[in-house]
């Protein structure tokens, strides 16, 4: 198989991301191009346009007084995979029907429409929905 | 001849179907003669864990015995069975996201899972003919 052309489309969003302090599904996509991957992309849908926003803060949790070591900073993770070469895409419509702005997301974000996202899987011999 | 497929699971168990369809795709294609390779990550690495037990039930009226309860690790096993590469069998690889296994204090498994990192996932996807990815929600 062509494991040049791999698509990861991420939808599932803030499930866990505290108790890992990672998103799952990005933190994977990095591991994997750190592995030698080759082209991998990202199409960021439903929930998970909320991760290129800019702003996320999860320094103030705590529970019985116990703070995240190293808390989430979901925005600069896809920040990361942008500027490693990983395109990511954004779903603009699910992103308006969240009420998320243009001048609200991360520099370098690709925004396509949903009509556009089925050209895109074709482009690419893997699939991860995750 | 058959083929190599890449099965990605996440979902731990019983909490969802995702699991069990994913039992039943590496199930099909063993059967079907095609070598399979399973990158178990996040909540699937307790899926294979030893130390599940299967209880009675009062609800149903049975006991342990009659419930006749297949906890996940024993659906796994069966699965090695029937993919241990002997005599034209096809082979099964499962590996278990080591960090995953970790930060869950799931480290005892029962025979047959390995092991492993998102490497072995990006060699896996690389020696397939395809791959499928079942997430979790």
């Amino acid at each position: 198989m062509d494991q040049n052309r791999l698509l990861h489309i991420v939808e599932r969003a803030y499930e866990g991301t505290i108790e890992e302090q990672d998103d799952q599904a990005l933190w994977l996509v990095a591991a994997m191009k750190a592995n030698g991957a080759g082209q991998q992309a990202v199409i960021l849908r439903g929930a998970a346009t909320s991760y290129a926003v800019q702003g996320h803060d999860a320094s103030r949790f705590s529970v019985g007084g116990v703070k995240l070591g190293h808390p989430p900073r979901l925005e600069e993770d896809v920040a990361k995979l942008i500027a490693g070469g990983v395109p990511v895409y954004l779903v603009q419509e699910d992103a308006r029907a969240r009420g998320i702005e243009a001048g609200e997301l991360i520099d370098g974000i690709k925004v396509i429409g949903r009509k556009d996202v089925a050209d895109l899987l074709v482009e690419y011999s893997g699939l991860l929905a995750w | 001849m058959g083929k190599t497929l890449t099965f990605a699971i996440m979902e731990p168990p019983y909490e969802a179907a995702r699991s069990t369809t994913a039992f039943r795709l590496i199930d099909a294609a063993l059967s079907a003669g095609h070598d399979v390779n399973v990158f178990a990550y996040e909540g699937a690495v307790s899926l294979t864990n030893s130390k599940q037990t299967p209880h009675a039930n009062a609800i149903h009226g049975t006991t342990v015995d009659t419930e006749q309860h297949p906890t996940t690790k024993d659906w796994v096993s069966a699965l090695f069975k029937k993919g241990d590469g002997q005599d034209g069998r096809p082979k099964l690889d499962w590996v278990l996201c080591g960090l995953c296994m970790d930060e869950r204090g799931a480290t005892e498994n029962v025979p047959g899972p390995r092991r492993g990192s998102p490497a072995d996932f990006v060699k896996f996807i690389a020696a397939s003919h395809n791959l499928v990815a079942i997430g979790t929600r």
